[in-house]
């Protein structure tokens, strides 16, 4: 059997409450030990001088397009560009077509992973049947087919009655219902958010009271059936202080905050580009100030990157035309490095846990750490890599990028999965 | 080629853009600029000179919003100053082949065109196209976005009219939010040196507009009185949501120029409004074809805001 050692490095493992330099010992497909162990002799040797070493990445919210919508990205290319990116588990929106609604979709997304072989492939699952928010999903038979969570992502779920019903079914499982927290009725045809760059612009806004009043009914629906929730992309100020009041409170509620709203604000808008936009749309600086905020202090648990594939020709369009969606799982981490660890915002340890014991916890899977006997996904970054973000070299099929020519800091340099090195850079 | 006296007389003017996408981006200098230059064309279009100015150059009207006023306008322009004239109208986004707006752009411009006037539904969509064509743009209207021509000749009728912009005060009234008029005339007119008041319901001037440096106002009687020129933007019905006021002869009652509020406003107010207007809603006949109005006016001003815009992006530099 392989022994590996990945020595010299900086080893981060927040479910241990682990930051030292240390070796990393890994056996076959586990880790096998964290620390001095001269009594092993390894038959390989990776050195990790002035790199951090830590559980592979994990992102709980990419959008992979397959089954449907291949021409966007497949499981095959989107686990390809999260190995290049350093994440070595995600969890895929149920969005397809046909949509992850019952337990033959969820099979298929696990089927499509193994041939693929790159990332560990995680399918959430429907609320509603076609994510109509009509009826519920056979919940069960997604479970059974190995649904880790259930949103109707993308799709909000109108009727508090079927969120509620969601929110109490999902116990019997112990699965976390994602939402999508935007009120329809207040976005309809909008394209960006409202505020003064709307306007300048003559493009139809979206409120931040949209995302603010649905976090809120939520809240108060997982308050009534304790049930478990997690917000997806958190983008308000509002929204922000809703989830930490009810943690306060003691409401089983997480949250979640992707990159570009923690770095970009609306007036990216000023030229029209449809790489900027996407739902929840970037916001003012005050509310990428409120996001930070709430990282630090724990409000939102996890970072995601809401990796949204669209092909060229469906960006290249009219602003208002083009859809919503932006590609993250190649910028996920250097975009965070950039935006929360340079400026001091968050450590390397506390950034780490967000990207992955605390996704790990909400979805309730076994990634995420490097105890032994843990699966050996590792990745090993470069903290102190700077370099220009290409849009042209990236992995996914895609291109819509709102990172593109960003010059950024912190790289995965080498990513292990299951014991084995998969991707070097 | 021989020359008429009135195209010499138009001033050379350091103009080194490509494209008039908007009105935001132009400098005061640009602004005076191009108000200058249509000047001259204004005096010399008196005697119906034909010139050639853009002779050999071909300008394509490309329309992708129904269009009266201004398709002719530029069109008429353009043959004025000597360029072959192609118009292109499509109802929709895109044609109904289902070809993107893009491609379709490409596609006419292929056709060895030099400049496009551009009319769309989204804002921002002459933009999008500056990144995809060679050839000049002139957008002829985006959306919500802005209307720079129409901006313009707004501009040049209140000099024409008042003899100058600085210090003027001047209400925009009604549909701001829907307006891409009222974007290019708060731009343009802050930018000359004129207060600029905007009037209407809540819902359809939002608060981030004062953002934009201008004075906000529910209340047209309250600002009456303070006003040297009103402009009253159309309602815009066909961009708007249903329920943003709750009737028309609400809207009217409110915010009509009726023959009542005339009689409380400055005796030299002017009076514009950028057409189509719906008669009987944001003006009463009477006032639409009474002693202050200058609607028809700015038609025959827009004429040669156009050729003004026209000869100082495409021109030969020679005969300017």
């Amino acid at each position: 059997m392989n022994l590996l050692r990945i020595t010299n490095g900086r080893v981060i493992d927040p479910a241990q409450d682990l930051d030292r330099a240390a070796d990393l010992w890994i056996q076959g497909e586990a880790v096998l030990a964290i620390g001095p162990r001269p009594d092993l002799l390894p038959n390989q040797v990776l050195d990790a001088a002035g790199k951090i070493v830590c559980p592979g990445l994990i992102d709980m919210h990419v959008h992979l397009r397959e089954p449907g919508r291949e021409e966007d990205e497949t499981i095959a290319t989107g686990t390809s560009a999260a190995l290049a990116g350093g994440v070595t588990t995600v969890a895929c929106m149920p969005n397809t077509e046909p949509a992850i609604d019952h337990q033959a979709a969820a099979e298929f997304v696990y089927l499509q992973a193994e041939r693929a072989g790159n990332a560990n492939v995680y399918p959430i699952g429907c609320i509603t049947k076609g994510r109509r928010g009509a009826e519920l999903a056979e919940i069960g038979g997604l479970v059974d087919g190995g649904a880790v969570a259930f949103t109707d992502d993308d799709s909000p779920v109108v009727s508090a009655e079927t969120m509620r019903r969601a929110l109490e079914y999902c116990r019997m499982f112990d699965k976390p219902v994602l939402s999508h927290a935007e009120d329809p009725e207040l976005t309809r045809d909008g394209v960006m958010h409202e505020g003064a760059a709307s306007m300048r612009l003559g493009v139809r806004g979206m409120p931040a009271a949209a995302e603010e009043v649905m976090i809120h009914r939520d809240i108060e629906l997982a308050r009534l059936t304790r049930g478990r929730l997690h917000v997806l992309h958190v983008s308000t100020a509002g929204g922000v202080e809703l989830i930490r009041r009810a943690k306060e409170r003691g409401v089983q509620v997480t949250g979640e905050a992707n990159p570009h709203h923690f770095l970009l604000t609306d007036r990216a808008l000023c030229g029209f580009d449809s790489n900027y936009k996407m739902n929840p749309p970037l916001r003012t600086d005050l509310d990428v100030r409120a996001v930070i905020e709430g990282l630090k202090d724990g409000t939102l648990d996890v970072i995601a990157s809401d990796h949204s594939p669209l092909a060229v020709e469906k960006k290249m369009r009219e602003l208002d035309q083009a859809p919503f969606g932006v590609i993250g799982l190649e910028t996920l981490l250097p975009v965070c490095v950039t935006a929360l660890v340079e400026p001091g915002h968050l450590t390397w340890p506390r950034l780490i846990e967000k990207l992955t014991v605390r996704p790990a916890r909400i979805l309730g899977i076994e990634q995420g750490t490097l105890k032994p006997g843990a699966a050996a996904d590792v990745t090993i970054i470069d903290p102190a890599a700077e370099w220009t973000i290409d849009v042209t070299r990236f992995r996914s099929k895609s291109r819509n990028s709102p990172f593109g020519g960003l010059t950024v800091r912190g790289r995965a340099v080498a990513v292990i999965l299951g014991g084995e090195l998969r991707y070097e850079l | 080629m021989a020359l008429e006296a009135a195209t010499r007389d138009v001033p050379r003017v350091p103009w080194t853009r490509r494209h008039l996408l908007g009105l935001e981006e132009l400098t005061r200098d640009e602004l005076l600029a191009i108000l200058d230059t249509a000047e001259r064309f204004a005096d010399a279009e008196r005697r119906r000179k034909k010139r050639a100015n853009l002779a050999g150059k071909v300008v394509v009207n490309l329309f992708f919003e129904p269009s009266t006023r201004t398709r002719t306008s530029f069109g008429l322009a353009a043959r004025r100053l000597g360029a072959d004239v192609l118009d292109f109208s499509s109802a929709g986004s895109s044609t109904s082949k289902g070809e993107t707006f893009i491609d379709t752009a490409k596609n006419i411009e292929a056709m060895a065109v030099d400049l496009m006037v551009v009319r769309h539904a989204s804002s921002g969509a002459p933009y999008l196209l500056a990144q995809h064509i060679q050839c000049g743009i002139i957008n002829a209207g985006d959306g919500a976005h802005e209307h720079p021509t129409q901006g313009l000749l707004d501009m040049f009728t209140i000099r024409q009219k008042k003899g100058r912009l600085e210090g003027l005060t001047v209400a925009l009234v009604g549909d701001i939010l829907h307006s891409r008029v009222a974007r290019s005339n708060i731009h343009g007119l802050l930018k000359l040196g004129a207060k600029v008041i905007v009037c209407g319901p809540p819902t359809l001037v939002p608060p981030a507009i004062t953002e934009l440096g201008v004075e906000m106002s529910y209340s047209l009687e309250q600002i009456l009185p303070r006003c040297d020129v009103i402009n009253m933007l159309r309602i815009q019905f066909e961009r708007q949501r249903s329920g943003l006021f709750p009737s028309v002869a609400e809207y009217a009652r409110l915010f009509a120029m009726d023959g009542a509020r005339l009689r409380k406003a400055k005796p030299d107010l002017l009076l514009l409004a950028p057409g189509p207007i719906n008669r009987g809603v944001e003006i009463t006949p009477e006032v639409a074809d009474g002693p202050h109005s200058a609607i028809l006016q700015q038609v025959a001003n827009g004429l040669a805001v156009r050729m003004a815009v026209l000869h100082l992006l495409c021109g030969q530099p020679g005969e300017a």
